[in-house]
């Protein structure tokens, strides 16, 4: 080699050059199985279908969990005083600022706005909040003192997000699809 | 010791045929009978021995829990307490395997402490430093998991709040959490990981232990005088019967508090929530991390913001890899710092008032005057998470330059047979 290092490159410098690239080629190849194993498997998202949700049964006032994906998600039927207090403060939202009506859908053009659909875990580190407590009568999380909103909107404390909406929609009045 | 040259003649034809082929017997003879040790070391320095201890047996009760133990969301909470009610000496398996965790972490911390005093990370034992503090992340990562495996309400919230930490991270935060819990929320998946991790890691760290204990053997120990070995004759006595017989005194005084531990009071460091089920849909009202962790958790919850958090925990923690680049003084010995030992000590009653600021709720009072709330716990842990990064920010390399150092002895047999003569 030395003999060569000053020289053109030779059949030499290309089978090392091409040996090398085919090497690390092959081994990101080998090891992007052992990465994407850890990923969630076939039965991990086929559990995580999406279901549907009866509403009817959910008196205005309040709230039920239900678990999907292993994770708690709060259907809340706001009063009127409820939404009405959210709207009103749409101005003093400062951490996440959203507007109530950005946390809610409609259902063939009329926004559902009693019906608030969020993921039952605090956007800090994924504690579940409880329910109809706190400064705001929306969620409060225990674990490290953040408040909620009754639309799901952080307020005070270490959370840096609104409580994360799941993809949903409504299939009639009284009904949703989660997912 | 490099200079240290190995004493072992082999005595029968067998040790002779096997020093030939694999020097073995050498080996152990070098660096556990003949090795030599400062003459001067005190009982500070009989931790490593004891860590040695309690990792072996970490893994002698591990390996035997995990005979008994399912790793499945439906099973593991039961399989414990399999363990506990119907396996022979299984009650004893896993109080010992519990406690040993906390017992590791008492002996660990006094190393570290023990280290910091005397300036055992200057050079040229930079290295040896190093390694520590990445046995020290393998511990708790170990640790971690292991508080997982049991599947009650701590194991659970534990796993999530921990893994979330994980989403600070900007952009890429969210797919990396899908990716370590296997699904969309910690669950069998991530329990299962868990339990192959845990299993693992052990025997990452006794690697990386054998790296520390070769660093160790290559500069050879320091001692309270933090002088360097001068004269062997003088300054040193073999490891063994010396230190062997002294570290194993201490390792049956620390094995005294140990059994207390596991016999009189098992569950007094864990946390009665964890005897309850996992339950993804209810979190316990007050979670807590085990106590060794929670001097990190008191910063993490100091930080108003959730990235700023999570950073400033992990730097809390890397900041030790560069200490001995922070501390400018060129005297090793705390002994013969005035200043240094004096804000060494507010460390170590800083580092553990972290501790309890992160046991307790963080809108607890702890100040007030005339019945309005002066400082709360948040307050109280952002002055000490201040304090902690100070001293390895502005006191370690500013006392360096201004502290006036006492007379350091020429060397450690001067510094023991100076103290005898008064």
């Amino acid at each position: 080699m030395a003999d060569h290092s000053m020289s053109e490159p030779n059949r030499r410098d290309f089978l090392f050059l091409a040996t090398g690239a085919a090497g690390a080629v092959a081994g990101a190849a080998a090891v992007w199985p052992l990465i994407s194993q850890m990923l969630p498997d076939a039965s991990t998202i086929a559990a995580g279908a999406p279901v549907e949700v009866d509403l009817a049964p959910i008196g205005e006032g309040k709230a039920i969990t239900l678990k999907w994906r292993g994770k708690p998600i709060f259907v809340r039927h706001r009063t009127k005083a409820e939404i009405e207090a959210a709207k009103k403060d749409d101005p003093e939202i400062k951490i996440d600022p959203e507007p109530d009506a950005k946390r809610v859908k409609a259902f063939e053009g009329k926004a559902q706005e009693q019906w608030i659909v969020v993921y039952g875990n605090c956007t800090h580190l994924g504690c579940v909040p409880t329910g109809f407590a706190g400064d705001y009568n929306g969620w409060y999380c225990p674990c490290h003192g953040s408040h909620y909103d009754s639309a799901g909107r952080i307020r005070k404390g270490p959370a840096p997000k609104n409580l994360f909406i799941p993809d949903y929609a409504f299939q009639s009045a009284t009904k949703i699809k989660i997912g | 010791m490099s200079e240290h040259h190995s004493t072992y003649v082999p005595k029968t034809g067998i040790e002779r045929w096997l020093d030939a082929r694999l020097p073995i017997i050498r080996l152990t003879h070098d660096s556990a009978v003949s090795y030599p040790v400062p003459r001067n070391l005190n009982y500070w320095w009989t931790f490593g021995g004891i860590l040695m201890f309690m990792l072996v047996a970490q893994i002698v009760t591990g390996v035997v829990l995990v005979m008994h133990y399912t790793p499945h969301v439906d099973f593991a909470f039961s399989s414990v307490e399999h363990i506990m009610r119907d396996v022979n000496y299984g009650w004893l398996m896993r109080y010992a395997h519990a406690n040993g965790a906390s017992m590791f972490f008492i002996a660990v911390y006094i190393h570290i402490f023990r280290g910091m005093y005397y300036g055992s990370y200057k050079a040229p034992r930079e290295v040896l430093w190093i390694l520590g503090v990445v046995i020290f992340l393998l511990m708790m990562a170990t640790a971690f998991m292991g508080y997982v495996l049991p599947w009650g309400q701590m194991s659970f919230w534990g796993a999530t709040v921990i893994t979330n930490l994980f989403s600070a991270i900007p952009v890429i935060g969210d797919p990396i959490v899908t990716w370590l819990w296997g699904g969309y929320s910690v669950d069998n998946p991530t329990l299962n990981r868990f339990f192959s991790l845990h299993y693992l890691l052990p025997f990452m760290i006794f690697g990386v232990v054998i790296l520390h204990v070769w660093a160790l053997h290559h500069v050879g120990q320091n001692n309270p005088a933090g002088v360097e070995v001068k004269n062997y004759a003088k300054d040193t006595i073999p490891f063994t019967p010396f230190a062997t017989v002294k570290d194993l005194f201490a390792m049956v005084c620390f094995m005294i508090l140990f059994a207390w531990f596991v016999f009189y009071h098992p569950n007094f460091l864990g946390h009665a929530d964890n005897y309850i089920h996992a339950d993804p849909l209810k979190t316990p009202a007050h979670i807590v991390p085990e106590w060794y962790f929670l001097p990190f958790y008191g910063i993490l919850r100091a930080i108003p913001d959730k990235l700023g958090g999570v950073v400033a925990m992990f730097a809390s923690i890397a900041v030790l890899a560069f200490l001995p680049w922070l501390d400018t003084s060129k005297i090793k010995s705390g002994r013969y710092r005035p200043t240094f030992k004096i804000f060494f000590w507010i460390f170590v009653v800083v580092s553990v008032l972290l501790g309890y600021t992160g046991s307790q709720p963080t809108d607890k009072v702890v100040l007030s005057l005339g019945g309005r709330t002066v400082l709360d716990m948040v307050g109280f842990a952002q002055i000490l998470t201040a304090m902690y990064f100070a001293y390895f920010f502005v006191v370690l390399p500013l006392l360096g330059l201004f502290e006036k150092p006492k007379a350091v002895p020429a060397s450690i047999a001067d510094a023991v047979l100076g103290e005898s003569k008064k």
